[in-house]
């Protein structure tokens, strides 16, 4: 050992594998996920197996949750309000059709925001790309989209609604459903981190953010009462686009998705994925400083 | 191979902020407040030209390391001593890229895994097996690595009967045996260590040990925080000895020890001995008095508890004045406990006819705190050393002596020689 290293022989740069230095991202960040992959699964399995252990009926309660909305939603908005369906649908499939995705985001974005703070002790103990924690949480939310799914398949026969073709393409709008789920959750995570009163503020985010989606009612009936300036405002979410693809995939009939005020929507889930990862990127480094 | 540098650190500086901006939580009030006072400070000083000052610094400035650079070889197993603050565990987080540095460099060749607390990750909830699968994906093994490892991590912690049960109910030593071996199982080209062999009975704590120096012999890099010189002398051959976030010495483990316990002795002025903050417990000065007579031994400490410690107890423990352990007395052994304490604690205890139980030499004495169920709240710190003159026991004329005749003094009597 030597206290100088300028006395030895000069060590090239190439020679270390890794060069740790302030504020240099790290070019092996992508490396090092790949080679974490495993750790991103078992995460997700050790939430969901905990949960299950916790728990009297385990996943019985993600079902329970989106079923007692829908059939709240459709009665207040359905029958009390008297708002319309979308083509011959039946209403309850109409909020169950985006009841799936808005459930999955708004459980994704409320568990990932926690999930660095209450993995604090592996966080300031041990090294891994930490994008994995928030991640892995989104990924648990999926396992209770994936239940959900079988209400949906209960409420189409007990209603008679045959499944049309379209269906097919849910996979593609589950992927964005995923990206929007991951970018605002992303952003979430590193702001919890750092300030602790978005702890407090995510529900009311989550609230607030079921109000301006069309959950309970579709964004047609936005676009004919508030014209279309107001409409393209708001498509400024991104879930509006995510949940009519749902509701097409669901219910078939004419497809608007490709409607300009549609795709703004679009872009700006695939916005904010990018903000996410580089917002998180950026603040990760000094997570085990702040926790 | 004289070039294989596995571990380069340059210049390597971390700065923390003490105060507001650490807690986290306060932090968007601030950054609020500013937002809406800018306006008004930038009002303020265009009518009267002078500088309205920015929030006061409450964020005060704390370098746990400051420029610190060595290089470490292939092989080596290096011993990173140093007093609570010293910036030890700053280091480790540093070379094990939990945190990066403010300034200053590390360049690092290899598959690096650090244990700097055993049991990261871990799940009350799940049941031993399923947290071995856990605790190996977060240090970094393959689920493959650890199904082939599986028999042998279950046999190195002895939990094969309760692989099946939650680990929420087993002792913590079963626990702390289970955590270990996945860790022990990593096979990395450089490990990083910070204090684990403190938990676990003295049994395990030499499988550790074992484990370690089997490791070492591998030809693998081994960086080691302790404050168990014992472990850094059995274990290391070089050693690093950081005061103040500085290196102060290093060099072969021997001679960095030996600075250390000479620092460790002139505890006078500022700041506590050995402290653990998180329990608010501290310990403010310690001192040894040989007495009258000759083998007599005063030792006398001030603790001060910010927090109640129920069931307070002290530990003694002596080593040769080469690090060789001689006894780790704790205070369910000798009785030397307290209830339940807070405040000020001073305590004198007296060790009497050392002469008759140990070869001349000298030695050196630590004191360890403990509370209910003696769970250590303070590791071992060395607090001096002590001569225990010579007298001749066995009454032979040649006094036993611990260079010649080894530590212990046992009472021999001649029965029969026929």
């Amino acid at each position: 050992m030597h206290r100088s290293p300028s006395r030895n022989p000069p060590v090239e740069k190439e020679d270390f594998d890794l060069w740790i230095e302030a504020g240099h991202a790290e070019k092996h960040y992508w490396l090092d996920l790949w080679h974490y992959r495993e750790l991103f699964f078992i995460l997700a399995w050790r939430d969901v197996a905990v949960r299950y252990k916790q728990t009297v009926a385990g996943t019985a309660w993600a079902l329970f949750q989106p079923f007692l909305s829908m059939v709240i939603m459709t009665v207040i908005f359905s029958r009390v309000a008297g708002l319309p369906s979308i083509g011959n649908a039946p209403y309850a499939i109409m909020v169950f059709a985006a009841l799936l995705p808005w459930q999955f985001f708004s459980s994704a974005l409320s568990a990932s925001g926690q999930s660095v703070v209450s993995n604090r002790d592996m966080i300031s103990k041990v090294y891994f790309p930490r994008i994995i924690v928030p991640t892995s949480s989104v990924l648990v939310s999926l396992v209770d989209f994936l239940v959900s799914l079988l209400i949906l398949a209960a409420l189409m026969v007990w209603f008679r609604f045959p499944p049309v073709w379209n269906l097919s393409a849910l996979p593609v709008f589950m992927v964005l459903a995923i990206v929007s789920a991951l970018g605002a959750g992303l952003v979430l995570t590193a702001l919890t981190v750092q300030y602790r009163d978005f702890r407090i503020l995510v529900p009311f985010i989550v609230q607030f953010g079921m109000y301006v989606s069309p959950v309970a009612y579709s964004s047609d009936l936005v676009r004919e009462k508030l014209g279309a300036g107001l409409f393209s405002l708001y498509c400024l979410n991104p879930l509006v686009f995510v949940i009519e693809g749902f509701r097409w995939c669901i219910l078939g009939g004419k497809c608007r998705l490709l409607e300009s005020p549609m795709l703004v929507s679009l872009a700006v889930s695939f916005l904010l994925l990018a903000f996410g990862i580089a917002y998180f990127r950026k603040t990760e480094r000094s997570f085990a400083d702040v926790i | 191979m004289k070039e294989d540098v596995v571990i380069r650190v340059e210049g390597l500086s971390k700065k923390y902020f003490l105060g507001q901006r650490a807690g986290g939580a306060g932090g968007l009030r601030h950054v609020i407040e500013d937002a809406v006072a800018a306006p008004f400070r930038w009002a303020g000083r265009a009518v009267s030209g002078a500088r309205v000052p920015r929030r006061v610094a409450e964020e005060t400035e704390f370098w746990a390391l400051r420029d610190v650079t060595f290089d470490v070889r292939r092989g080596e197993v290096v011993g990173i001593i140093g007093r609570n603050g010293a910036g030890k565990s700053t280091l480790l987080k540093l070379l094990s890229r939990i945190t990066e540095p403010t300034r200053g460099r590390i360049g690092l060749k290899g598959r690096v895994a650090s244990l700097l607390e055993v049991g990261t990750g871990f799940h009350p909830e799940l049941s031993g097996r399923e947290n071995v699968f856990l605790n190996g994906a977060v240090l970094g093994m393959r689920q493959e690595e650890i199904r082939r490892k599986f028999d042998e991590i279950v046999a190195f912690a002895g939990v094969e009967k309760f692989l099946d049960t939650p680990v929420k109910r087993y002792s913590s030593g079963m626990y702390v045996r289970l955590a270990f071996a996945v860790a022990a199982h990593l096979e990395p080209e450089i490990l990083i260590v910070d204090e684990v062999l403190a938990v676990g009975d003295s049994e395990f704590q030499k499988k550790c040990l074992g484990k370690m120096h089997e490791v070492s012999t591998a030809g693998r890099t081994v960086l080691f925080v302790s404050h168990a010189m014992h472990s850094v002398q059995a274990l290391c051959r070089t050693g690093i000895l950081l005061n103040q976030g500085r290196i102060e010495t290093m060099g072969p483990v021997g001679g960095v020890i030996a600075v250390y316990s000479n620092r460790a002795r002139e505890t006078g002025g500022g700041g506590d001995i050995a402290s653990n903050r998180s329990l608010g417990l501290s310990l403010k000065t310690a001192t040894l008095r040989q007495e009258a007579p000759a083998g007599t031994l005063v030792v006398s400490a001030h603790f001060y508890l910010d927090k109640t410690i129920p069931n307070a107890g002290l530990g003694i423990h002596i080593e040769t004045a080469d690090g060789v352990e001689l006894c780790d007395l704790r205070p369910e052994t000798t009785g030397l406990a307290f209830g339940d304490r807070k405040g000020p604690l001073h305590i004198s205890v007296v060790l009497e006819d050392l002469s008759r139980r140990l070869g001349a030499g000298t030695y050196r004495l630590g004191l360890s705190f403990h509370e209910t169920n003696w769970r250590t709240c303070l590791e071992r710190t060395i607090i001096g050393e002590f001569v225990v003159p010579a007298f001749d026991v066995y009454a032979s004329g040649y006094p036993p002596k611990y260079e010649k005749d080894g530590p212990v003094v046992l009472p021999v009597r001649l029965l029969r020689a026929e």
